[in-house]
C-alpha cells in the first residue's frame, strides 16, 4: 500500500479528543505528520501521510468523528519575496517550469510545467520555493 | 582634448545635481556608439553590482555589559557559537558557522539551513535573537552565564567586517565524474550534466576595475542595502590575468576586497541567509562599487562587455577537490548567459548561483543615489596591488612533523 496524503480539519469541539490515537491505535495506520496547526479558535489543520490495510476504514472513523477529510492535491510554489533571481534552479528543474528569462536574467516559474518533483525545494538556496496543499 | 576629473569635481557635480551616472550595462551601447572619448567625456560615474554568497563574511559585534559584568568565554547566537577570543563582551560571529547539533552532511546531502549568515539577516531584520554566553568568571566579571533576547538595536556596535568579498572572476564549475556532487557552486550532475558559474560579468565591479585604477583603501560602496567601505584587499587576492597555455590571455584573474560597514543601516534583503545542499551555510551579499571616470583609461574598462570577460572551467567532480591543477578551457560570459555552453565537444546547460537582475538592482539604487546628492565618492587612501604587483598564490605543504 502506497501511503496517501490528506488534510485534516478539526473543529473546536472535537480538537481535544483524542482521535489521532484511536486511528492509529484500533486501524493499525502508519501516520507521518507533515504539517500540524491549531489556530487561536481552537481549530485544528493536520496534513499526514498514512499507510494500511484498514486505510478506508481509518478514513470513515475519522469522518465520523466529524472530522473534515480532502485529499491533497500538492502544488509547488516560489515565494517572489525570497527569491533572489539567481537563477541556479533553472538547470535543475527537468521540466523547465523555472527558467530563465533573456536577456533581462529574471528567472520564471510556469506552474504548469511543473511536475511536483520537489527538487528545487532542495537546492534552492534561499528556501524560496515552497509546497502549498 | 584628454578627460581628466578628480573626485573633488566629481563631488562638486553630485553636490549641484548634475553629476552623469551610467550603470556598467548602460555604458556599454554609449561606448559602442559614441566612444570611449566622447563616453568619457559625457559620463562622470559607473555603477556597477553583484549579488552572489560569499562565505568569507561575517560581524563584530559588542554586546554591552549585564549587570554583573561578563567575561565572554563563549557565546551563541540562536544556537550559532560566535568567536568571543576578544575583549569581555566582543564576538565575532562568521558567516558559515553552523549550529553545534547541525547534523551537516551525516544525512547526506546535508541541508544546512540555519547558519551564521540567517543569524546575521535576522539581525539586520530586526528579529530578537537569543543570546547564551559561559563564562569562567572572574573578580572583576563575576558572572558566569547569561540566556537573553537581543536586537541589533539593543547592543552597541554590529559591524560587519567581511575578509574576502566581491570576487573579481570565478571559476565555472563541471562535474566529469559519474556520481552528482554537492559543491558550493550547488549541485553539478555528473558526466557533465550541468555547469554553473557565479559572477554578475559585465555588471561586477572588479571586473570593470581590472588593473585597480580606481579602487582602494577607503573606497565608499553600497554594502548590505547600506553605505559601506573598501578595507583592504581581501585575502587570496590574485589579481592577475588569465592566460591559458599558448599564452592567450583570458582577462582578469581573481582579485578580492575586504570591507566593511555598519551592519545597522544595511538591509534584510541584501544581506540574505544561505543554505547550499551538501555545503554548508552562507551569507549573499549585495555589493556595488560606483567607479568615477577620471580618465579614459577607466571609461574603457568600464565599457567592457560579457564577450569579452572569460571563466576558467574547472572539474569540481574531482580536479578541484584533489588539487590538480589546469582547466579544462575558458568561456565568456556572453556565452554562459544564453544558457547553454559546449565542453569537449557536449552542449552543457549552464546557470548562474550570482543574481544578474539584483546585479542590475544594486547598479541602478546606487545611480539614484548620487543623482539624489545621497553618496559621494570617496578618494582611496592606496590602491589596491594589481596584476603589476606579480601576486602568486601559495598552497599549504603538509609536512612530516
Ligand atoms: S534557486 Fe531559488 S532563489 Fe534562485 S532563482 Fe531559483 S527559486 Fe529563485
Ligand atoms: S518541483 Fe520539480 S518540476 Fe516543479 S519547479 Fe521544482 S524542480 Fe521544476
Amino acid at each position: 500500500m502506497s501511503p496517501k496524503k490528506i488534510i485534516l480539519r478539526f473543529g473546536k469541539d472535537i480538537s481535544d479528543k483524542p482521535i489521532i490515537y484511536n486511528l492509529v491505535k484500533n486501524y493499525d495506520l502508519v501516520i507521518n505528520i507533515i504539517k500540524a496547526n491549531v489556530n487561536p479558535k481552537k481549530e485544528g489543520t493536520l496534513v499526514l501521510e498514512l499507510t494500511g490495510e484498514k486505510y478506508n476504514e481509518g478514513i470513515e472513523y475519522l469522518k465520523s468523528q466529524g472530522v473534515r477529510v480532502q485529499p491533497l492535491a500538492e502544488e509547488v510554489f516560489r515565494s517572489e519575496d525570497k527569491c533572489t533571481n539567481c537563477g541556479v534552479c533553472t538547470d535543475i528543474c527537468p521540466t523547465g517550469a523555472l527558467y530563465m528569462k533573456r536577456p533581462s536574467m529574471e528567472v520564471m516559474f510556469n506552474s504548469d510545467n511543473c511536475i511536483v518533483c520537489q527538487i528545487c525545494l532542495q537546492i534552492c538556496p534561499y528556501k524560496a520555493m515552497e509546497v502549498r496543499f | 582634448m584628454v578627460i581628466e576629473r578628480t573626485y573633488a569635481e566629481i563631488n562638486e557635480k553630485i553636490k549641484s545635481g548634475k553629476v552623469v551616472v551610467m550603470t556598467a550595462e548602460e555604458v556599454i551601447s554609449l561606448v559602442e556608439e559614441k566612444g570611449v572619448s566622447e563616453a568619457a567625456r559625457q559620463v562622470d560615474v559607473v555603477t556597477t553590482g553583484t549579488f552572489a554568497p560569499m562565505c568569507s563574511s561575517g560581524v563584530f559585534l559588542n554586546f554591552g555589559h549585564p549587570k554583573p559584568r561578563i567575561k565572554m568565554q563563549k557565546t551563541w547566537l540562536n544556537g550559532v557559537s560566535a568567536y568571543t577570543g576578544l575583549a569581555a563582551v566582543d564576538a565575532y560571529l562568521g558567516a558559515t558557522e553552523l549550529p553545534e547539533d547541525d547534523p551537516c552532511n551525516s544525512k547526506y546531502p546535508g541541508k544546512f539551513s540555519y547558519g551564521g549568515g540567517h543569524v546575521i539577516q535576522d539581525l539586520v531584520a530586526r528579529n530578537p535573537v537569543l543570546l547564551e554566553a559561559v563564562a569562567h568568571g572572574t573578580d572583576c566579571y563575576p558572572r558566569r552565564e547569561l540566556e537573553t533576547m537581543i536586537t541589533l538595536d539593543d547592543i552597541n556596535e554590529a559591524t560587519l567586517f567581511n575578509p574576502r568579498n566581491a570576487y573579481q572572476n570565478y571559476n565555472c564549475a563541471v562535474n566529469l565524474s559519474n556520481k552528482t556532487v554537492y559543491t558550493y557552486l550547488g549541485m553539478l550532475k555528473p558526466n557533465l550534466g550541468n555547469a554553473h558559474y557565479c559572477s554578475a560579468g559585465q555588471l561586477s565591479p572588479l571586473l570593470n576595475d581590472p588593473y585597480f585604477l580606481t579602487v582602494g583603501i577607503g573606497t565608499r560602496i553600497f554594502l548590505g542595502g547600506g553605505i559601506g567601505y573598501v578595507a583592504w584587499h581581501g585575502n587570496q587576492h590574485f589579481p592577475g590575468i588569465q592566460k591559458d597555455q599558448a599564452g592567450k590571455e583570458y582577462g582578469p584573474a581573481g582579485g578580492t576586497l575586504a570591507v566593511i560597514g555598519d551592519l545597522k543601516q544595511m538591509k534584510p534583503n541584501w544581506l540574505v541567509g544561505t543554505s547550499i545542499l551538501g555545503y554548508g551555510a552562507t551569507l549573499t551579499v549585495g555589493i556595488g562599487i560606483p567607479i568615477p571616470v577620471i580618465n579614459e583609461e577607466v571609461m574603457r574598462c568600464v565599457s567592457v562587455t560579457d564577450k569579452e570577460l572569460y571563466a576558467p572551467i574547472v572539474d569540481y567532480g574531482e580536479a578541484y577537490g584533489q588539487r590538480v591543477s589546469g582547466n579544462l578551457g575558458y568561456v565568456s560570459y556572453a556565452e554562459l548567459k544564453t544558457g547553454r555552453i559546449r565542453i569537449n565537444g557536449k552542449e552543457v546547460p549552464a546557470a548562474p548561483l550570482s543574481s544578474y537582475s539584483k546585479a542590475r538592482e544594486i547598479a541602478s539604487i546606487s545611480k539614484e543615489w548620487l543623482r539624489k546628492g545621497q553618496f559621494f565618492l570617496a578618494e582611496p587612501v592606496k590602491l589596491l596591488p594589481s596584476y603589476k604587483d606579480g601576486i602568486e598564490a601559495k598552497s599549504l605543504e603538509i609536512k612530516n612533523i
